[in-house]
């Protein structure tokens, strides 16, 4: 009896001290961790690349920086963004700089493991505002945003010749988009095609004057008249047949579906560019603002920001690094490469001269609505588009009573 | 003294990569954490049973959730464990004809799919069941007009029943508006959904080879005596199967079913690669929910806390299910012993030696 408890009792020791070894990693210090100085420092940063030109356009501006600075920097490309971060702020080794999805941002700013260096960028003010507040948290602006990118109608020029339309049927009202729609669908082609997620119907909440929350995200304004009338119009459009979303034509997104001839119209942002270029190159395309609903033009703006890890020792040789990578140059030189629009403000006109194809993109920004970031939302909005995907058949109403529900719920437990 | 030191370095390993991380877990489903701190401190938000409470008893997203990827995968044990068991029965046996030809070769074949990664047979049937894919273009061949397997979030009872002309859609009424869970009985009731119906295909299609396996050593454990006996007493392969393989096979079986409901009950990575839960929820499953709480919207103590409430779920279906399995009265014990004495006769202090093991 004496040996086995003996043995037990050292068993446990080794257990706890090993236990306290593996937790001693999570003490942080209550300002961060103290910060390298020195000329020679070396960075890690995480990416969620959108394909290869996008990794070759942040490793040669990477490259170009480390030149200028001295210090080095390792870019890694994540296969799971979301799993890969809260994996690395859980074991406290974060990259130093990251991108983060709006989606994610506010629970990675509610749980402290961002360095908010907004007040350290002279020119924050250039940045487009709608972005930069969707990247603010608690009054403080947390990380820059990399990019703009905002949703048009894209329609493909060959099946828009087929049909004997001409650029005067361009629709630029709900009505002109159903007519248009109907006539396009005919056998394999469906007049429009997107995804079943908030992200683009959302669209139709916005142009009939509504959407999920107040401008200050601090309310839930999800069960009004104006969303219901949106999200109908989407769902009287899919019950005809002359809208569908991608995966019922067999795609896995709306650009595939242009591409394969599967749609004559879809509703994408400007990274489409770049997909078309690598997978479709033959495929031509023609990009539109949005037609306007009942309350006149809507769409979403998207971005994703540079995040600083508050336990990163190179802080300030990150950001010097982010406020390269986000100068205008580097900024027009992205949208070459990629399609996405610079986020800076001085710049767009530039953009717009230089990229004419994207005009209906660009002309977007006027009136973009930014991404809901609000801690614990994530869960929320993901069961909306779980519910989206039976608009056809299910009521717009019950819909966005639900997210209501949900919405209030999680801003409740937010605060 | 000596045996401790010989099992150290199992128990050291256990205790360090199972039985701590679960305690940690434990009492990780107690706080409110983001995963950006240390749980381990005075600090740590603790919240007591409100991880749990806000998953079983607060009407809300978190309940909705949880009872919808219940129900998901409550069909998804139903149809996979006995499916994948009978089917690896029949094929053990099958194989294990003597007068069979080519036997080590269907051996292999009906192996083969469990030592493929779950992950590669998984992306093979995305492309296998698409709306336009292989599956149901060989279902057109007969005239049939395949579903858009992925896409479909309806339950198939309501599909089989509106087939046959009995519901129109889905029936609404008492059904729809009582809940329980804060899930409707309509979506309870409504079966898997056809997505589900893939999944669970997949699953019994890779697991049942392996079933077979454990299934075919057993059945060359029963002497030939046996089987020749019942052939002399006149018994035909129905009462072979019945009064000789199946006794015999008593443990296997609840190995095999064992197995099977703990694996089917902690499925992930087919819902991963398939649709994360798409579509409309319906092949959520509590394994995935908990691993989305955690990393997709940082709240790590409720993750926990499904991790734990699947923990007990097992345990009691296991527990259930050995009572069901259970020898059954002296008759029961009776015919086993027999069969035992007349299997080991030869090797009658085998058992005995075992049994000291045991204790």
């Amino acid at each position: 009896m004496f040996r086995r408890s003996t043995v037990a009792v050292t068993a446990c020791a080794v257990l706890a001290t090993t236990a306290t070894a593996c937790s001693s990693g999570f003490d942080k210090s209550k300002n961060g961790p103290e910060q390298d100085t020195g000329k020679k420092q070396s960075l890690r940063v995480l990416i969620a690349t959108s394909g290869d030109a996008e990794t070759k356009a942040v490793k040669s501006a990477t490259a170009a920086w480390e030149k200028k600075s001295g210090h080095k920097v390792t870019v890694q490309i994540a296969k799971d963004m979301d799993q890969q971060l809260a994996q690395a702020f859980a074991g406290n080794r974060p990259p130093d700089a990251f991108y983060i999805n709006s989606d994610q941002f506010a629970n990675y700013a509610k749980g402290g493991s961002l360095h908010a260096y907004g007040d350290k960028i002279p020119d924050a003010e250039d940045f487009a505002p709608e972005l930069r507040k969707a990247f603010t948290y608690n009054g403080e602006l947390v990380c820059l945003p990399k990019d703009s990118s905002t949703l048009g109608l894209v329609i493909s020029t060959e099946k828009w010749k087929e049909a004997g339309l001409t650029e005067k049927d361009y629709p630029t009202t709900w009505d002109e988009l159903e007519k248009t729609a109907d006539k396009l669908t005919e056998g394999k082609t469906t007049g429009l095609v997107t995804t079943n997620e908030y992200q683009r119907l959302g669209v139709f909440m916005k142009q009939a004057g509504g959407w999920i929350t107040d401008s200050k995200e601090s309310k839930m304004t999800a069960d009004s008249k104006e969303n219901a009338e949106g999200l109908g119009f989407a769902k009287k459009m899919l019950r005809s047949g002359s809208m569908k979303f991608a995966k019922q034509v067999d795609t896995g997104w709306a650009g595939e579906a242009l591409g394969k001839g599967k749609a004559a119209m879809i509703i994408e942002g400007n990274w489409l560019d770049g997909a078309m270029k690598a997978d479709f190159p033959d495929v031509g395309y023609k990009v539109l603002p949005l037609p306007a609903g009942p309350a006149g033009k809507g769409t979403l703006a998207f971005s994703n920001c540079w995040g600083v890890a508050k336990e990163s020792t190179h802080q300030t040789a990150a950001i010097d690094m982010i406020r390269h990578l986000t100068s205008k140059k580097e900024q027009l030189a992205s949208s070459d490469q990629i399609g996405v629009m610079p986020s800076r403000t001085s710049v767009m006109k530039t953009f717009a001269k230089e990229h004419p194809e994207s005009k209906g993109w660009a002309e977007g920004n006027s009136y973009a609505q930014r991404p809901v970031t609000v801690p614990g939302f994530t869960k929320v909005l993901d069961q909306f588009n779980a519910d989206l995907q039976g608009l056809a058949t299910g009521s717009p109403a019950e819909i966005l009573s639900t997210l209501q529900r949900n919405g209030e719920q999680a801003l409740k437990k937010g605060d | 003294m000596w045996g401790w030191l010989f099992v150290s370095p199992m128990v050291v390993g256990l205790g360090l990569f199972m039985a701590l991380p679960i305690l940690m877990a434990a009492w990780v489903s107690l706080l409110n954490w983001d995963g950006q701190s240390n749980p381990f401190t005075p600090d740590a938000d603790f919240v007591g049973l409100d991880n749990y409470r806000s998953l079983l008893a607060e009407e809300g997203l978190a309940q909705s959730l949880l009872a919808t990827s219940l129900r998901n995968n409550v069909y998804y044990v139903l149809l996979t464990v006995p499916i994948q068991t009978a089917l690896a029965l029949t094929l053990a046996i099958t194989v294990n004809q003597r007068m069979l030809r080519g036997r080590s070769m269907l051996r292999t074949t009906f192996y083969f799919p469990s030592v493929t990664s779950s992950i590669a047979v998984a992306t093979v049937f995305l492309f296998l069941f698409q709306g336009s894919g292989a599956v149901n273009r060989m279902l057109s061949w007969i005239g049939i007009k395949g579903p858009n397997w992925f896409q479909d979030s309806r339950g198939v009872l309501w599909v089989l029943l509106d087939a046959v002309g009995i519901v129109d859609g889905r029936p609404d009424g008492a059904l729809g508006e009582h809940r329980l869970m804060g899930l409707p009985w309509v979506e309870w009731l409504a079966g898997p959904s056809v997505a589900m119906c893939t999944l669970i295909l997949l699953a019994v299609w890779t697991t049942s080879g392996t079933f077979m396996l454990i299934f075919l050593a057993a059945l060359q454990n029963i002497p030939r005596e046996l089987e020749e006996a019942a052939a002399l007493d006149g018994a035909g392969r129905r009462h072979v199967l019945r009064h000789v393989y199946l006794p015999a096979l008593r443990p296997v079986l609840f190995l095999v079913t064992t197995l099977g409901l703990i694996a089917t009950w902690q499925v992930f990575d087919q819902v991963y690669v398939m649709g994360q839960g798409d579509p409309a929820n319906s092949t959520l499953t509590p394994a995935f929910l908990s691993y989305s709480y955690g990393f997709d919207n940082a709240e790590f103590g409720q993750g926990a806390a499904i991790s734990f409430i699947l923990l007990g779920i097992v345990l009691v279906m296991t527990g259930i299910q050995r009572f069901l399995l259970r020898e059954r009265g002296v008759r029961g014990q009776l015919r086993r012993r027999l069969a035992t004495a007349t299997a080991r006769q030869p090797a009658a202090d085998e058992g005995k030696e075992a049994h000291r093991a045991h204790n």
